[in-house]
């Protein structure tokens, strides 16, 4: 289990500097965009690793409400928090490659962006509601709100149908014209970045184990105190 | 009792509860005043301008308005332990959340319709797409934030500060409803597109949350 950990460390570490030195350096710069482009190493693999982190999120709470195991909501729960971080990343990254290239910081009304922001606010919702809940059952109701919010997304998306799109289009599958060597530094780097981020959910599902281990411990003791 | 009985039940009692105390009806509609007045200190729109606008003006006061009665929906069966007396009774849940939906329904219909004037008065508004088709907005609008609304109601009992929970919960799920009612209404306010997508957008939000309010709401309730 350790040696798995410091392993998947190293591997991070390692794939993380390759994948700068190849976004920075070593991949061809764009013809019209020039260097701003390079954003895109970091945003598209972000926006990759919040989605598939959400879907993970949504698995996990459905395997709650049918089976009610702690291991789900410990994993709905990290996946969650972290999955926020990069979509948080996203809509950083975003912006700031729009500026220069589009004029403006942000397309209102865009599909992407809308229903990237859209799902960012949810789970941000999300994590207040298991913060601030008070009874016991914080994980049945955060599965609850887990789902909805899954629900919700497909209706933002329909939504935003209506409106034409600014946001250029998938890059992989969607019949781009993707320079194999940028989809290589891109490929690097979402492995990068699917590392980093299991390392942090390891790290994060560890801690609250750890942290429910001591409130049960806690708990135990103040009950042993008061009956004598 | 049969299932539409219990239903029936607890909605009569809580619109005559309503209607004795009128505690949510006058916080709302005095509520939605202060918004829709401040709302005309703060733009001073011409008739063209104000027919854009009026749209996400009238569903932004709508939804802070029901935010007041839907906070209180569950948080008057809290005394008397009146939900837990419910929870040991052999009815299920949702014939009760259906009573509680379909009540703030009627009482945030009935806000709407008392603001309608208010709002044609503040912002000399007159439509100039199919009028008619603002009823099916408004119906389907309504049911789309009072369903989800109720239903995050009853979860946010369960949290520290409810009052400032449920708004957290019910925004951000709200959204595609609430773009599709502004944009319907501002369709047929200016009548320059047609709002049908807007409605059948709506209508599909209606049914697939609603479902999603039955089908879950017995574990909310039992959930303590």
């Amino acid at each position: 289990m350790k040696r798995g950990f410091t392993l998947l460390a190293t591997v991070a570490g390692l794939l993380l500097s390759f994948g700068l030195y190849e976004a920075l350096i070593a991949a061809p710069t764009e013809r019209t965009m020039g260097d701003v482009q390079r954003i895109f190493y970091y945003h598209v693999p972000s926006a990759w690793t919040a989605f598939l982190l959400f879907l993970i999120n949504f698995a996990a709470s459905v395997v709650f409400l049918v089976r009610r195991n702690a291991a789900a909501d410990i994993l709905a729960l990290v996946t969650a928090e972290v999955g926020v971080v990069f979509c948080t990343v996203v809509l950083v990254t975003g912006p700031l490659w729009a500026r220069p290239v589009w004029g403006i910081w942000w397309a209102p009304g865009d599909i992407r962006l809308t229903t990237t922001l859209v799902l960012w606010l949810i789970y941000i919702s999300y994590l207040m509601l298991r913060r601030f809940s008070t009874s016991s059952q914080t994980p049945l109701v955060a599965a609850i709100v887990a789902i909805f919010g899954a629900l919700d997304v497909p209706l933002v998306y329909f939504s935003i149908w209506f409106f034409r799109t600014q946001h250029p289009s998938p890059v992989i599958g969607g019949g781009g014209s993707l320079d194999p060597r940028m989809a290589r530094v891109l490929l690097i780097n979402w492995a990068a970045f699917l590392c980093l981020a299991g390392l942090i959910c390891w790290t994060r599902y560890l801690l609250e184990i750890a942290r429910r281990q001591v409130e049960e411990a806690q708990g135990m003791e103040s009950l042993l105190e008061r009956s004598p | 009792m049969s299932y539409f009985s219990i239903a029936r039940s607890s909605l009569v009692k809580d619109i005559r509860l309503e209607w004795r105390s009128k505690d949510a009806i006058n916080a709302m509609l005095f509520f939605a005043l202060l918004v829709v007045v401040i709302f005309s200190f703060a733009f001073d729109p011409t008739a063209e301008e104000s027919r854009t606008i009026a749209g996400g003006l009238v569903w932004v006061a709508v939804l802070f308005a029901a935010i007041v009665a839907l906070n209180q929906t569950w948080s008057r069966e809290l005394r008397n332990q009146v939900l837990d007396a419910y929870r040991v009774s052999p009815a299920t849940g949702t014939p009760l959340f259906l009573a509680k939906a379909v009540g703030n329904f009627i009482f945030v219909s009935a806000i709407e319709a008392l603001m309608t004037p208010l709002f044609v008065v503040f912002y000399k508004l007159r439509a100039l797409g199919p009028v008619g088709e603002l009823l099916p907005t408004a119906v389907l609008g309504t049911w789309a934030l009072v369903v989800n609304g109720t239903f995050f109601a009853a979860i946010s009992l369960r949290t520290r500060s409810r009052e400032v929970m449920l708004p957290l919960l019910l925004f951000p799920l709200s959204i595609p409803a609430l773009l599709a009612m502004v944009n319907a209404t501002t369709a047929i306010l200016t009548g320059e597109e047609s709002a049908r997508f807007w409605v059948a957008l709506l209508l599909a939000y209606d049914v697939v949350f609603t479902t999603a309010c039955l089908l879950m709401f017995d574990i909310v309730l039992e959930a303590e």
